[in-house]
């Protein structure tokens, strides 16, 4: 399972931080800033897995990160998950935001912190990969977009059938 | 969004607007960045100044904030607005401020909005509230009626609104609708509905028991999405209890073989691979139900070659289907096919450049070799640079690996290992989890295995290590288990362990038995170490280290009585060992030099009437002047041999006034003794002044020096690959590889030799090869006189010894030659038995050969079997023994070869005699000694039981055999009798009693698999054949057994 999704700057503000287990407002920052302190001071020629955030678990969990230009993706997960797919689920999060925000930058991160967690929300749910098809998380954001243009509209089906 | 708020809104934090995405694929948009002024020009000005942006970014927020409060209690704001407020209070919530008086207008928005409204208020409340929360509460009924509507975006946001958080109590109010949703048209709904109840699931099982059927329908959903999600229902299930799905196993194997194969609809593949994270969740399902489960794990082991083989190598998603594939196959029954392919998978990932890879490789590693430690042993070289890495996570990973493979050989340098990384790194998760496997190894078995053969810094290190932690809780908690887990361990029985561990043991006690806060009985660790003092076995030294423990420890009432007990029998004694307390030990020991602690008690002691105390050689004195003064509790209880230093007779420098000042000085920090000795007369003349006013006077030096005797470590850590001189004088100037073999001979020492490496014991009191511990037997080839003749014969030989052997299994040849002079010096005919010692450098423990005799025999017609036998070590002369057998003396008239088997209590000893069948002198002898590693699957060996304990075995062994066999019939013995002697001729078998026509025969096995265990013969004569009865507790044995038997009766 996914415990918490993390993406912060190379400064370490958060640009996003969705958590799937309950943990109380202060401990979310310090996880927050734990994490960064853990991830900021690995070189860029090293492994992408960590283990033991104290906080978020210990040795059960690990963090699993990328780092693209300003900011890093951090995915922090249990056992259950593998590490180099949720590797790649990372990249596949990263590439549906730059197909929506077309060139994404933390700006758009900043400015439309909905629009990214509905896309997260597309990609897992509950902390549980729910789809890793860039193209059909694409095809539930565009819906949604659609809908935010004629908002009276009553819309049906958002997904073509299979 | 108004100016003020938006720039207060971006520069909260430093940020580039550069697109970040960095895809190989997208190198060349790389280029183009986006142009948004605004938020530049507003960056600039706080751009230079962390501080400054701190203090500028908290002024902006709580600005924002109050802005925001303001218009949310405002009656004019529109929902549209609402949910631009609501967009902005997350982005505060997430940067750490406190936004909580938009909570209810989040709920508001979410019960109230329109779709797109009612999304960002779900979005909101799941950010900012939690489970907990009784603000959800009102959110029920609006989730009930969203997923009631017809709208398929506002089904989907209820159902990620609920299995993001929702109150444990209100499942039951939206249970039904939910599984309603499995059976909807849409395959979104389905999936998401999946996952909803898969949380529910995981909040409270009990409520979602009676729909398990449901998720089965969710698995064989026609939408691979669906049954995708219903796999993260089943992999926790199936982890949870495996028995209950084993019958699922037949359609995981299917899905995998279809989705392995292609079958999936093309959209969904990832980089061309067939739905990668589907395949790896089926892989883990297949590993937890194929899990000790032979015929489960057959099912799929198709599938599982099948993955490993289209897992080709071209993208990284590849890699971790084959990890997981790898581990599956790991964990399932094994294949010895697949176990092949798979470590040679792992092979390649630990060999990767990737350091991805790398990581994940030596993760496998970890894993593999907690069932075989040898399939570490291609990847030393890996390993051993992986400890040097730069990346901290690699480090900590091979040392992991390294804890795995531990054994008594090489936990010195392995725990060395552990420390040197320990100083080097500063952070806290890593420092706690090795310190406590450092702990583990050190205090646990290999402690106890090991523990006098280590080098005395080992328990040294492991003591400052529990002594350095700041007293923060992990620390408290390590040391509470250390003595937690110590005095459970003097509970039991302590004769059998090591002195050293006995020593550490004492010390943790004294130091932090005071974190024991539940127990009541303070009195209780002293009482054990009261006992470990009175035990025999306790060595002087590690008596010191219990004294000073429990000095640490007298501070209740209880101990001190105890205490004074302990003092009054090893006061003498404790003044002179105080002067061996280890110095070596870099922490602070406060040592009270005087004893001043004592004097409460000797004075009470003394005023009770006691004698005041004398030293032994006043005590003897005054015997031999009384001669009836017996001062027997003393005397017995002073230890004999007080070690090295202090009490010793020195009558004549008794009277010396020195001394008789120096013992006033003993006391001299503690006036209270020395007012006493002048009135009461303690007298303490004749102890050596070792303790001053400043403490430990004259031995300083030489204490410092030996505190504690150095152990050298004998030859086990050496392995083939390093010389013996190596390893105990390193050369000045090794080079980098040797360095590195030797650390990894030393590393991986213990776990080749068990199994691969043949492993001959070569004691070197005789000449002659014991086949001990392992299941080795060796054939010996002796060249250059010998080679075919001998190998047939001696094989034959072995044969003879039950020994069965494989042909495959023999890989590792041990090849040593030794030359040597044997002088012989004949004069009388009566043969010398003298050799020069040769090493022997074999794959196992070192030892030594010695030198066999070689003597002129005068004629071959002469009785073989006496003049050898009587040159038969005195040792092993008593002991039965097969008969001697000429190996080949017929093709070489000058040299004969004979060879018997002797039968120690621990091994089997084969005893090759060469010698010289000409007069002439020999000189110079090249002996091969060529050892090829045979498995040994069977050999018996004499159980000595009385009748009863046979009885009484006899009932509890499960596995029985009966057959009849031939029996032997001689003229002067009874069939029976003589059958069974020629069992106990042929097999060693011991004959228990004879009954009539019935005997009972025992055995154990002596090696291999299953060693040591027994097996009865019940024997029984009738009519003309012998009715056997063989029981034991491994079900081969009676079986085997049986045959050699035969196999012995048709021989004689």
């Amino acid at each position: 399972m996914i415990k918490a999704i993390l993406i912060f700057n190379n400064h370490g503000k958060p640009r996003l931080s969705k958590f799937y287990e309950h943990y109380s407002e202060d401990t979310e920052q310090q996880i927050i800033r734990e994490t960064f302190h853990l991830v900021s001071k690995r070189d860029e020629n090293v492994c992408n897995f960590l283990e033991g955030g104290m906080l978020i678990g210990g040795s059960e969990n690990k963090l699993i990160y990328r780092h693209y230009a300003t900011l890093y993706f951090v995915f922090c997960v249990d056992s259950s998950e593998s590490e180099l797919g949720i590797l790649d689920l990372i990249q596949v999060f990263v590439e549906t935001l730059d197909k929506c925000f077309e060139n994404v930058c933390e700006l758009d991160l900043i400015f439309h912190v909905d629009k990214v967690h509905n896309i997260l929300a597309e990609m897992v749910m509950g902390g549980m990969v729910l789809e890793t098809n860039m193209n059909e998380i694409i095809t539930q954001v565009d819906a949604q977009n659609k809908m935010e243009k004629s908002e009276t509209f009553i819309f049906q089906s958002p997904r073509q059938d299979r | 969004m108004n100016l003020i708020s938006k720039s207060a809104y971006i520069n909260m934090g430093y940020f580039q607007p550069f697109p970040f995405l960095c895809l190989s694929e997208r190198d060349d948009n790389m280029e183009k960045s986006k142009q948004r002024p605004e938020p530049m020009q507003a960056l600039t000005l706080y751009k230079h100044s962390r501080c400054l942006y701190f203090q500028e970014e908290e002024k902006l927020i709580k600005k924002e904030l109050a802005s925001l409060k303001e218009q949310v209690a405002s009656p004019n704001t529109t929902m549209r607005q609402m949910k631009e407020i609501m967009v902005r209070a997350i982005y505060c919530e997430m940067l750490g401020y406190q936004a909580s008086f938009s909570y209810i207008h989040a709920i508001k928005l979410a019960q109230q909005g329109s779709v797109l409204e009612k999304r960002v208020g779900y979005l909101a409340v799941s950010l900012f509230l939690k489970e907990t929360d009784e603000f959800l509460l009102l959110l029920v009924n609006t989730v009930l009626k969203d997923l009631q509507s017809t709208n398929l975006i506002e089904v989907c946001m209820a159902l990620t609104v609920v299995s993001q958080m929702f109150p444990k109590d209100m499942i039951p109010a939206i249970l039904p609708v939910v599984e309603e949703k499995l059976t909807h048209p849409k395959e979104i709904i389905r999936r998401k509905a999946v996952l909803a109840l898969y949380k529910f699931y995981l909040i409270a099982p009990n409520q979602v028991q009676h729909i398990h059927s449901k998720f089965r329908k969710a698995l064989c959903d026609k939408d691979p999405g669906v049954m995708t999600a219903s796999l993260h229902i089943y992999l926790q299930l199936i982890k949870e209890s495996p028995e209950s799905y084993k019958d699922l196993t037949g359609s995981m194997v299917t899905i995998l073989r279809q989705v392995v194969g292609g079958k999936l609809p093309l959209d969904f593949n990832y980089h061309s691979v067939p739905a990668p994270w589907l395949q790896i969740q089926l892989l883990r399902i297949l590993a937890y139900l194929g899990k000790e489960d032979q015929g489960t794990s057959e099912v799929m082991y198709d599938v599982l070659e099948e993955s490993l083989r289209r897992a080709e190598m071209n993208h990284n998603i590849t890699y971790a289907i084959l990890y997981e594939c790898v581990k599956t196959i790991y964990t399932v029954h094994p294949k010895s096919q697949l176990l092949e392919k798979a470590a040679e998978c792992i092979g390649n990932f630990v060999l990767s450049p990737k350091i991805n890879l790398k990581y994940l490789g030596l993760k496998a590693l970890t894993y593999v070799v907690q069932q075989d430690a040898n399939l570490a042993l291609p990847h030393q070289i890996t390993i051993i640079e992986c400890l040097d890495h730069s990346d901290v996570i690699i480090k900590r990973e091979t040392l992991e690996l390294l804890f795995r493979i531990t054994n008594a050989q090489n936990v010195t340098v392995i725990v060395e290992k552990m420390l040197e990384f320990l100083r080097l790194t500063s952070d806290d998760y890593s420092t706690i989890d090795l310190v406590g496997k450092v702990a583990e190894l050190t205090m646990n078995s290999v402690f106890s295995l090991g523990g006098d053969v280590m080098q005395p810094d080992i328990p040294n290190n492991f003591l400052r290590l529990l002594a350095e932690g700041v007293d923060s809780v992990e620390d408290r908690q390590l040391r509470l288990f250390a003595v937690d887990s110590y005095v459970s361990l003097l509970q039991g029985e302590t004769a059998k362990l090591p002195q050293r561990f006995l020593q550490v043991i004492s010390w943790v006690l004294g130091e932090y038995s005071y974190l024991r806060e539940e127990d009541s009985d303070p009195g209780s660790v002293m009482r054990l170490l009261a006992r470990l003092l009175d035990q025999r076995h306790t060595s002087t030294e590690t008596r010191s280290w219990v004294l000073g423990a429990m000095t640490k420890l007298c501070s209740s009432p209880v101990s001190v009585a105890l205490a004074r007990d302990v003092c009054e029998r090893y006061l003498s004694w404790a003044k002179s060992v105080w002067a061996n307390i280890p110095l070596c030990v870099t922490f602070e020991i406060l040592v009270d030099s005087s004893l001043s602690f004592l004097d409460g008690y000797v004075s009470e002691a003394l005023a009770a009437g006691a004698a005041p105390y004398k030293s032994p050689h006043q005590r003897q004195e005054e015997l031999v002047q009384e001669k009836a003064l017996s001062l027997e509790p003393y005397g017995l209880s002073l230890p004999v041999s007080l070690s090295s230093c202090s009490i010793t007779d020195r009558l004549t420098d008794r009277q010396s006034p020195t001394l008789l000042s120096m013992s006033s000085g003993l006391s001299g920090n503690s006036t209270e003794l020395s007012h006493k000795e002048g009135s009461t007369a303690l007298k303490l003349d004749g102890v050596k002044r070792v303790w001053g006013k400043d403490g430990y006077l004259a031995q300083q030096q030489s204490a410092g020096e030996t505190p504690i005797p150095q152990v050298e470590l004998p030859s086990p850590l050496l392995s083939p690959q390093s010389p013996p001189s190596q390893t105990q004088k390193p050369s000045s100037g090794p080079e980098p590889d040797q360095e590195k073999r030797q650390l990894a001979s030393s590393l991986f020492v213990g776990l080749g030799s068990h199994n691969s490496v043949c492993l001959v014991r070569l004691p070197s009191t005789v000449c002659s090869v014991s086949i001990a511990d392992q299941s080795n037997v060796f054939k010996a080839l002796f060249k250059p006189f010998y080679i075919n003749s001998c190998r047939s014969a001696l094989h034959n030989l072995l044969d003879t010894t039950t020994v069965a052997s494989e042909g495959g299994a023999a890989t590792t040849t041990l090849q040593q030659t030794s030359q040597r002079t044997l002088d012989h010096t004949t004069s009388n005919g009566s043969p010398h038995v003298e050799g020069t010692e040769q090493r022997v450098e074999a794959g196992g423990p070192l030892s030594l050969i010695r030198g066999n005799d070689l003597h002129p025999a005068p004629a071959l017609e002469r009785p073989r079997d006496l003049p050898l036998t009587s040159h038969l070590p005195a040792e092993l002369s008593g002991l039965a023994r097969s008969e001697l057998t000429t190996l080949c003396s017929d093709h070489d008239p000058s040299l004969a070869l004979s060879a018997c088997r002797v039968y120690k209590e621990d091994a089997l000893v084969l005893l090759v005699f060469i010698s010289n069948n000409t007069d002439s002198t020999l000189h110079q002898m090249a002996l091969q000694l060529t050892c090829k590693e045979l498995e040994v699957y069977f050999s018996d060996w004499p159980l000595t039981v009385s009748t009863g304990d046979y009885g009484k075995m006899w009932l509890s062994f499960s596995h029985d055999l009966k057959q009849n066999l031939r029996l032997v019939t001689t003229e002067h013995q009874e069939p029976l009798t003589a059958t069974l002697d020629a069992l106990k001729g042929k097999l060693h078998l011991h004959i228990v009693d004879v009954i009539g026509s019935e005997g009972i025969v025992a055995c154990r096995l002596l090696q291999g698999q299953g060693q040591g265990q027994p097996c009865l013969l019940h024997c029984r004569v009738h009519a003309d054949s012998l009715a056997v009865w063989l029981r034991s507790p491994v079900p081969e044995l009676p079986d085997s057994l049986l045959y050699h038997c035969q196999k012995a009766l048709t021989e004689t």
